[in-house]
């Protein structure tokens, strides 16, 4: 076994292993049964409530039609008449046998009204639901009264036909652009995840090493370079497994949901299997090229530090790079076409989010994706040679705290050292 | 054969290690003596390849080291270091595979080392959960699992108990018999005294006395004369050619400048009474350290 292939999977192992491996992965997985069941879920707990409301009819002739007309639009609310007082009303309110009473009247001009009384008026759906069915009821007696029949009547309230069409070929319709929103949210949640998640495990493997001196065995044996790419891609095996984890759990959350729904299932709500495999071919090479670029820096920074606590002082920074990120890439949302947002996915640090929406929203020219992953790749060996020297001086230099005179000092220590860094 | 040739470091502006010329010889114990920040963690660092000489050369069996070499080569750093959450089997699996090796031979090696230092209840326990000089003990094992050819030791007995020293020491006196080249730094000079034929002492970055012990305690000159006597002996400090003097419990040591003076001595004491103790001594180490780093090393 290849030096390289020790430290990856001693790296690989010790994480895997770990507590809060295990934890976040379990709540996770969790978490994401929990969401896409939510609608089983509610259903649980909703679905044998039947609200029942009273009805003080003082017009005479309009209760038959309200319990028709909520008969039709909605099942858990039931209108009976009330034939006692109001205050008896109120009393029957305040006991709990009904949600609330409606005092139905016709007002001068003979059109009908409602008034709504209840312990408290914050019931808004059933609230709605019983005004829009007295509306429906108000308008057609309207209608009758001036001798509109059912036909003319349905006419006049049939939603107008509204199409839109993009002339140019390649431009994405609206429903692709909301898929493409989608998946450009999830990339991007998940970037700043695994930059949470795994920068920070990174820099603290490196910073634990240095802190507990295991780093002067672990150089003198293996070269600092071949030990931070170990590190690296130990952590995104570690990555790798965890999202594969993710994946398998949401697609038998998905399945499940599917089961106890029929037709409904989330897949189909969202029309997830329709998103086009070329973005998600995208979305997986900026993710992953994303993530390297961020370890990198992550091992770099790690280097420079010399105890674990120093940690969340350089995760701030970077949390805000990818929270500018995010910012950006919801503007984009909006304006993918802007300028601002074009330059923007150029920068290496931003675009593995903002050149998936980019890709996704716009029909953009090959040549522009191919120039965004090649600034991606460049920028990642940019930051794997500055990191490897970095690397090299910063694990021999203890105390201080991070900044940019350390920076510049583990550089002049390494490019002393110039004799080793090829030694991958 | 360890051969560092014209060696200098430089940081900046601050000269580390200032034109170092050392032959170590297989097989053989060699020690690195010197203050705080004489240079010797650097000439060290040269040596595992950690850090380029700006001048000079180091190599190992006429080779450059660097880590083509490293699976020769095992280092016990100054510092402790070992994984504290990781159990000492994990530890020494870890880092004996970083050293080339492969499961079964550290398998063996552990077995072998832990018992040898009795420690074997140990191998499943934590490392943050052993005393100091157990944790000393598995970093001992972790720089000679993979039997190197060249063993550099950093301070290897600080901080451990007389029955842990003589442990190691021995265990050291054996590596060294099965051939294994040694370079130690110990600010304990009876330790150096005892394990190193030869040896060099560092100040400042340069070497100020280098060779064989007993030709640089020969040619140092001076020699230690110990008295014990039932009268008061401090009157002999004024003898022409004592340099130094320093009283024990009993007695008085004198530094001569040459033998004759202790000839002059014994002279002066001869009708004063009875003499319980009258020697002389080899100059120590620890007296040929003070003179030429002219720093008092605990």
């Amino acid at each position: 076994m290849s030096k390289f292939m020790t430290v990856m999977m001693h790296t690989y192992r010790s994480k895997i292993k770990s507590k809060p491996f295990l934890i976040t992965t379990l709540i996770t997985i969790g978490l994401l049964f929990v969401i896409t069941n939510m609608n089983e879920i509610t259903k649980m707990f909703g679905e044998d409530e039947v609200s029942k409301i009273g009805v003080i009819d003082q017009t005479g002739d309009t209760l038959p039609a309200l319990q028709t007309q909520l008969k039709q639009t909605s099942d858990d609310l039931k209108a009976e008449a009330f034939t006692k007082s109001e205050s008896e009303a109120e009393k029957a309110v305040l006991d709990g046998k009904i949600e609330g009473f409606l005092i139905l009247d016709r007002d001068a001009s003979g059109i009908i009204t409602g008034t709504y009384k209840a312990e408290d008026v914050t019931q808004q759906s059933l609230i709605a639901d019983v005004e829009l069915a007295l509306q429906q009821i108000k308008n057609k007696s309207a209608a009758e009264s001036i001798g509109l029949n059912q036909e003319q009547l349905a006419a006049i309230y049939s939603p107008v036909s509204f199409a839109k069409e993009s002339l140019s070929d390649s431009a994405k319709s609206e429903e692709e652009a909301a898929q493409v929103y989608i998946l450009v949210y999830v990339v991007l949640f998940f970037m700043y995840m695994a930059v949470m998640m795994y920068g920070s495990m990174i820099a603290v493997e490196v910073a634990t090493e240095k802190s507990s001196r295991v780093m002067e065995i672990l150089i003198s044996s293996v070269s600092p370079v071949t030990q931070m790419f170990g590190k690296i891609f130990g952590i995104v095996l570690v990555a790798l497994t965890q999202l594969a984890l993710f994946v398998a759990g949401g697609f038998l959350a998905v399945k499940l949901n599917g089961q106890l729904s029929g037709s409904e299932s989330i897949i189909n709500e969202l029309k997830l299997n329709e998103i086009p495999t070329s973005l998600i071919i995208y979305a997986l090479v900026f993710f992953i090229l994303g993530f390297f670029l961020y370890a990198t820096l992550f091992a770099m920074l790690g280097s420079l530090i010399s105890r674990v606590e120093e940690v969340n002082n350089l995760m701030t920074p970077v949390v805000i790079v990818i929270v500018a990120a995010f910012m950006i890439a919801m503007f984009g949302r909006e304006n993918p076409e802007s300028g601002f947002v074009a330059a923007a996915s150029y920068f290496p640090l931003f675009t593995p989010m903002l050149m998936l929406l980019r890709v996704g929203m716009l029909s953009l020219p090959v040549w522009e994706v191919a120039l965004g992953i090649s600034v991606l790749i460049g920028a990642i060996f940019l930051f794997a040679i500055i990191g490897a020297r970095v690397y090299r001086g910063g694990v021999l230099m203890y105390g201080n705290a991070p900044s940019l005179k350390l920076f510049k000092q583990a550089l002049l220590l390494s490019k002393q050292e110039k004799k080793n860094t090829t030694d991958i | 054969m360890l051969t560092i040739n014209e060696v200098r470091k430089q940081f900046g502006s601050f000269t580390a290690v200032d034109g170092i010329n050392l032959q170590i010889p297989k097989g053989e114990i060699f020690g690195l003596l010197g203050a705080n920040g004489a240079g010797k963690t650097t000439t060290f660092r040269m040596i595992l390849g950690l850090l380029t000489p700006s001048q000079g050369r180091i190599t190992w069996n006429d080779k450059e080291i660097s880590y083509e070499t490293s699976d020769l080569i095992g280092y016990l750093p100054e510092e402790r270091g070992l994984y504290p959450k990781l159990t000492v089997r994990e530890q020494l699996i870890y880092l004996g595979q970083l050293r080339g090796m492969t499961r079964s031979q550290i398998q063996e090696q552990t077995d072998k080392w832990l018992k040898r230092f009795g420690a074997e209840e140990y191998l499943n326990k934590k490392v943050e959960a052993l005393s100091k000089g157990n944790q000393q003990k598995i970093q001992f094992i972790a720089a000679v699992l993979h039997r190197p050819e060249l063993l550099i030791l950093d301070e290897p007995f600080s901080g451990l108990d007389p029955v842990n020293v003589e442990l190691l020491k021995s265990a050291v006196h054996e590596l060294k018999k099965e051939g294994t080249t040694i370079v130690f730094s110990s600010h304990r000079m009876e330790h150096v005294e005892e394990l190193c034929q030869h040896l060099c002492i560092m100040h400042r970055g340069k070497s100020v006395v280098q060779g064989n012990l007993k030709e640089i305690k020969r040619s140092f000159g001076k020699k230690n004369v110990s008295v014990k006597a039932d009268f008061d002996l401090t009157y002999l400090k004024d003898t022409a050619g004592v340099i130094k003097h320093r009283s024990t419990g009993d007695g008085i040591i004198l530094q001569v400048d040459r033998e004759e003076v202790a000839k002059d001595l014994f002279q002066a004491i001869q009708s004063k009474g009875f003499v319980r103790k009258f020697e002389l001594e080899e100059p120590s180490l620890n007296d040929i350290f003070i003179e030429k780093v002219g720093v008092v090393h605990e």
